[in-house]
């Protein structure tokens, strides 16, 4: 070993060497250019000049080539050394003046303007790329021919490299960007990687993440351009990772598992519209698919959010989209099936692609049917409406070149048989989703039976259960679906698998360990502030950097850092990094709202070994940048607001002690339908404790009166069957007339009581009450003429096979009726392919049957489609009519007469019919007071609201209760049973836990402020206090006490208590009042 | 913008369980409102204190909403 002293400071290095990395390992910042740590140093530059005295001399070196010995004194910062760079550096600027790095590193010496004049050059002949291309990539495509002023960088013989193979390491190193055209050396032109998360629409590197938020977050080399895999040469990136992370050796590895079920989960691909060229996708640059411009929507996306046009890069002012590409079709090359989800994915687009280009962007969306039957989606459509979008009922006949300029044609036809052409900036290709050939490949080989469409056969009744015992599926491999029913059909699997795997539950599970928690109750604040962009959602309406640098003004604001996504998982993991690096002990994250960020940087935190209640968050997304998209400036002000006020509170932020209770393993399915069932013998099989508590005096709800499933299978033997289940289950009691009357506790610790005084005691509750048909008013003359039916008294009546139903010579359905009205802005989902349904039953009995459907939109999404086009092959009769024009109904000789407008002759049209059946709405139940009870939100039309429309579709927002079936929005009975299964596996995760950890954010009492005037008691909601008294230096001391299981922490106590005795933990007087003072600082 | 020059700033105490999460809908609906509200989230608008409000209206809010 060696020891020398730089600027004074010992260090000791191994013997060989150099000066500069001595220099490193200390930290001290030496300039260079040519230096590259890997290759040979070379002393080309002359930048890193340093001091150095050995015995009794002292002299100018470059500290690059010179070894280090025994005794060196090296000084980096002395006048005459700094002099000496300026001076080289100036003789480099003065040959190539105008390479910005040049000029950049200049004026950090004091440089401004270069000595010489008339330099040309770009290139300051470092070599640093002919020791790359030949030390490291051992090709020797390039050399340095020539001395003195001929000194040039060049290939040999000046011809084009035979043996260069673009692999651009010469340009990666060169400093001043004069090797920037690979192609001058090889003749080659270098083909980027296209980014493949990206469709292709920008580049990639060959070490690379696929996206921010990859798991695991390590990047990946692309093995099949990698230089070292494939010819052994480079190990660039080995050389460079500090963590030596980099391992050449790794290899493919086949891994046997022992597992008692399998989850198919495989998904889908986008359909590939190549193939049809009408759209003129592929050779027509403007023309995108769905999954194309959703990334080019994406802040994180391949031009940062920013919508442009392929062909000349600027951004359109005129969007058309084309729905149902490739589906709902029988043409060569397309599929029969509707996609589901790819309706409302355009309207989705649609109205972010305003939000980013503006209002005056001008939106057509050509549409078959729309299809919006989700929670909420109608209200959507409606919405896009109103900000002036065209949604316009037609087929496209074709997309074709309209001018030079990259412009689209769309020729459509309209429903009256109008030929209209109208001419677009950009088009996107709604395509649908297609079950892959590898995916069809790997069923086969686990074989598992598919549908006709080739998606998973699998009943209405076990909706994620395969045909090979011990196999689940889920997902769009089910048959088309969107997000919500994706992750809930998951849950679905989980709890499908882990019934028959109950007791093996937890055998191989690792507890998640955090390391012990700093005591930093009486430690100074040092405050950390993570300011998150959240792509453009923040980013791209606030001034982040100008943020930044105001929160760094804030006293006890140790650091301050901008993430892109904060809650990615590199990012937390960065975060956690910084808190110990900076000796943070408050952290203020300023992103989007702790309603559902919270946990995660609470975890953050202990993960940090901090307490997690040393935590405050800025909602600087849903309650400022999304709010106040037009005025940026103002907006940015609140930001600094809103961050200064939580960092007020995080100052005072205390570390509180962890409450753990235990898990009463015990549920209360609420409801006895199917959905209730199902969910109640889904937790029972898992091996828990079930208490199912039915309102009427028999199980089976609504499906009771169903005839079929919409894949044909009777409904009343499943149901019978699942009944008999339930009754002879030993882990499920069932409570008949049973209704809640009262509710106390919370997630883990529940107490219900039922009618008659029942208690229940459970840890957790799932609410599956179900919904009801809407009964019109004298409406269609339902509760006036006999025959006029419900959905539900049809199939009753096709059960019974009733004469009037086998005697009918005509029978009509109207679609809609109490639906998609101002009312009841919502589609009830199951109406139109249950009227399809009943329609093919119909002809099925008499196929001479006059069968008419009256609808506005034929909703027969998924793999449903199959039986509309079933039906107009039968000779059903659809006719459309519009919300505005319903059709009449009248009674005439006894039959039923309807007029209705026909949409395609324009005229109106009249049917006689012997039965009419109203597809009516599904209306909720009377749900206030379980809602009250229960503490469950309700949306405006008075279904129960889940946690999270898309990830949490069957939680309900507040912990330990999940919802299920019709009481959450209308849908079919398969869905209803996967959401029962759904629920079951959600709840699991709180069954199977021995102990829950609850809130410390309760009410703590100041003894020495509390007199126990008991004021608070009566204030208290939910009687968690109790006055008491001891004894206290030799008297009696009153004072109150809480109890920690009933507390829920609001506070009621403190903002009673007339003495400042009792606060709420997390929410103290002070800390709200800090708030405040911050809040009007700068009023 | 408003038509009047004057916006007050509004001290506005959200129960975390009802109106704060409506105030995140509210973004989540990009429903645009004037950016002078100031939100401080409570676990219950039963927690804040008379002289909280006091404190508000005397330091310069010129308005308080308590909303739960």
């Amino acid at each position: 070993m060696v020891k020398l002293t730089i600027n004074d400071r010992p260090v000791v290095v191994s013997e060989g060497t150099t000066v500069l990395e001595a220099a490193r390992h200390l930290g001290v910042n030496i300039p260079t250019l040519c230096h590259f740590e890997g290759l040979t140093p070379y002393g080309g530059c002359r930048v890193c000049l340093v001091e150095v005295t050995a015995g009794t001399r002292t002299q100018l070196t470059a500290s690059c080539t010179y070894p280090v010995s025994d005794g060196l004194a090296v000084r980096t910062d002395t006048d005459e050394v700094l002099e000496a760079r300026r001076f080289v550096m100036d003789l480099l600027l003065s040959r190539c003046p105008e390479v910005p790095a040049l000029q950049e590193m200049a004026r950090q010496m004091g440089l401004t303007e270069p000595g010489f004049s008339g330099g040309e050059s770009d290139c300051i002949l470092c070599g640093k790329c002919v020791r790359m291309c030949h030390e490291l990539q051992h090709v020797g495509a390039i050399g340095v021919m020539g001395r003195g002023i001929k000194r040039d960088i060049v290939t040999p013989f000046g011809e084009f490299s035979k043996v260069c193979r673009t692999c651009g390491a010469c340009a990666f190193v060169c400093p001043t960007g004069h090797i920037a055209d690979i192609a001058k050396i090889s003749g080659k032109t270098p083909r980027p990687k296209l980014n493949e998360f990206n469709v292709g629409l920008n580049t990639r590197g060959n070490i690379y993440k696929l996206y921010p938020q990859a798991v695991p977050a390590a990047p990946a080399i692309d093995r099949n351009n990698c230089i070292q895999l494939l010819t052994g040469d480079c190990g660039l990136c080995a050389q460079s990772c500090t963590a030596g992370a980099i391992d050449y050796s790794q290899k493919d590895e086949t891994v046997d598992l022992d597992v008692g079920a399998v989850i198919l989960a495989p998904g889908y691909k986008p359909f590939d519209p190549s193939g049809l060229e009408v759209y003129g996708y592929g050779h027509l640059p403007n023309v995108y698919t769905s999954l194309e411009f959703e990334r080019m929507l994406s802040p994180g996306g391949p031009f940062g959010g920013h919508i442009q046009r392929r062909s000349d890069g600027r951004e359109p002012k005129k969007i058309a989209w084309v729905h149902c590409v490739g589906m709902r079709s029988e043409k060569e090359g397309a599929h029969p099936y509707c996609s589901n989800f790819c309706c409302m994915a355009s309207l989705k687009q649609a109205i972010i692609a305003r939000e980013h280009i503006g209002p005056d962007l001008d939106m057509a969306l050509f549409y078959m049917d729309m299809r919006t039957p989700r929670k909420d989606f109608e209200k959507y459509s409606v919405r896009i409406k109103d900000q002036g979008a065209r949604l316009i009922r037609s087929r496209v006949h074709s997309i074709t070149p309209a001018g030079p300029d990259g412009d689209l044609e769309i020729r459509y036809v309209t429903e009256e048989g109008g030929v209209n052409d109208e001419t677009f900036d950009l088009a996107v290709l709604s395509v649908g989703g297609v079950v892959t050939p590898e995916v069809i490949a790997l069923a086969n080989r686990l074989g598992v039976k598919l549908s006709h469409n080739r998606f998973m056969d699998t009943e209405c009744f076990k909706p994620v259960t395969t045909s090979r015992p011990g196999v689940y599926s889920c997902g769009f491999f089910n048959g088309p679906k969107d997000i919500p029913q994706t992750v809930m059909e998951g849950s679905a699997a989980a709890a499908a698998a882990a019934q028959p795997l109950a007791p093996v539950r937890g055998t191989l599970m690792r507890k998640k360990e955090f390391p012990p928690e700093a005591d930093v109750a009486e430690a100074e604040p040092r405050i950390g502030v993570f300011v998150c962009h959240c792509g453009m959602n923040i980013g791209g309406v606030v001034d982040i950097p100008d943020i930044v640098q105001y929160v760094q003004g804030i006293p006890n604001v140790e650091y301050v850092q901008a993430n892109l996504f904060s809650c990615s998982q590199d990012a937390t993991s960065a975060m956690v990094e910084k808190i110990k690096e900076h000796g943070l002990n408050r952290v203020v994250v300023a992103a989007c709202t702790p309603s559902t960020h919270q946990p995660i940087f609470q975890d953050m935190l202990r993960t940090a070994g901090l307490n997690k209640y040393l935590f405050e968050m800025a909602n600087i997304r849903n309650q400022c940048s999304w709010v106040h998209q037009a005025e940026p400036e103002a907006a940015t002000l609140k930001c600094k607001d809103l961050i200064r006020m939580a960092v007020a509170k995080a100052r005072l932020l205390e570390p509180l002690e962890y409450i753990e209770v235990p898990v009463n393993k015990t549920a209360l399915v609420v409801g006895g339908g199917v959905t209730g069932m199902t969910a109640a013998l889904g937790l029972a099989d898992q091996g828990y404790r079930v208490h199912l508590a039915e309102r009427k005096a028999r199980l089976g709800g609504n499906a009771l009166r169903l005839h079929s499933t919409w894949r044909g299978g009777l409904v009343g033997p499943r149901v019978d069957l699942l009944i008999a289940k339930v009754m002879s289950h030993p882990n499920i009691t069932v409570h008949y007339k049973a209704i809640v009357e009262k509710v106390s506790g919370v997630v883990g610790n529940f107490r219900t009581t039922l009618s008659r005084n029942q208690v229940i005691e459970h840890g957790i509750v799932v609410i599956a009450i179900g919904a009801e048909p809407y009964r019109p008013k004298g409406e269609f003359l339902y509760g006036e003429h006999p025959n006029v039916l419900l959905a539900l008294d049809l199939d009753q009546e096709i059960s019974e096979e009733t004469e009037r139903v086998k005697n009918a010579q005509a029978v009509a359905f109207i679609q809609c009726v109490g639906s998609r009205n101002p009312e009841r802005p919502y589609c009830s989902k199951v109406c139109c392919s249950h009227s399809v349904e009943n329609a093919l039953k119909l002809k099925e009995l008499n196929p001479d049957m006059e069968v008419y459907v009256l609808y506005r939109d034929m909703r027969t999404y998924g793999e449903r489609e199959m039986f509309y086009t079933l039906a107009r092959e039968q000779g059903v009769i659809f006719i459309r009519y519009k919300a505005a024009d319903p059709p009449k109904v009248a009674e005439a000789n006894g039959r039923l007469k309807i007029e209705v407008r026909d949409h395609i002759l324009g005229k109106p049209v009249d049917l006689e019919v012997d039965l009419l059946t109203l597809a009516t709405a599904i209306v909720p139940h009377q749900n206030a007071p379980l809602a009250e009870l229960y503490k469950v939100p309700l949306n405006a039309e008075g279904f129960f609201t889940e946690a999270h429309a898309k990830i949490r579709p069957v939680d309900a927002p507040t912990d330990g209760i999940y919802l299920a079936g019709l009481c959450h929005y209308p849908k079919p009975l398969q869905e209803s049973v996967a959401e029962a299964l759904a629920t079951s596996a959600r709840a699991a995760t709180i069954l199977s836990k021995d102990s829950l950890m609850l809130e410390s954010t309760i009410s703590r009492v100041i003894d020495e402020n509390c007199d126990g005037c008991a004021f608070c008691i009566d204030a208290c909601p939910f009687k968690a206090i109790t006055l008491i008294e001891y004894m206290k230096d030799g008297g009696v001391k009153k004072t109150v006490e809480v109890s920690e299981v009933l507390c829920k922490g609001c506070g009621s106590c403190m903002a009673t208590c007339p003495k400042r005795g009792i606060m709420v933990a997390g929410f103290t007087l002070d800390q709200l009042a800090a708030q405040v003072d911050a809040a009007l600082e700068v009023a | 913008m408003s038509d009047y020059d004057y916006e007050p700033l509004i001290l506005a105490f959200l129960c975390n369980w009802c109106s704060y999460a409506g105030a995140d809908l509210a973004g989540v609906s990009r429903i645009q409102y004037p950016p002078t509200a100031r939100i401080i989230r409570v676990m219950c608008s039963g927690m804040v204190h008379p002289n909280l409000i006091i404190d508000a209206l005397t330091k310069g809010a010129d308005g308080v909403l308590v909303c739960g």
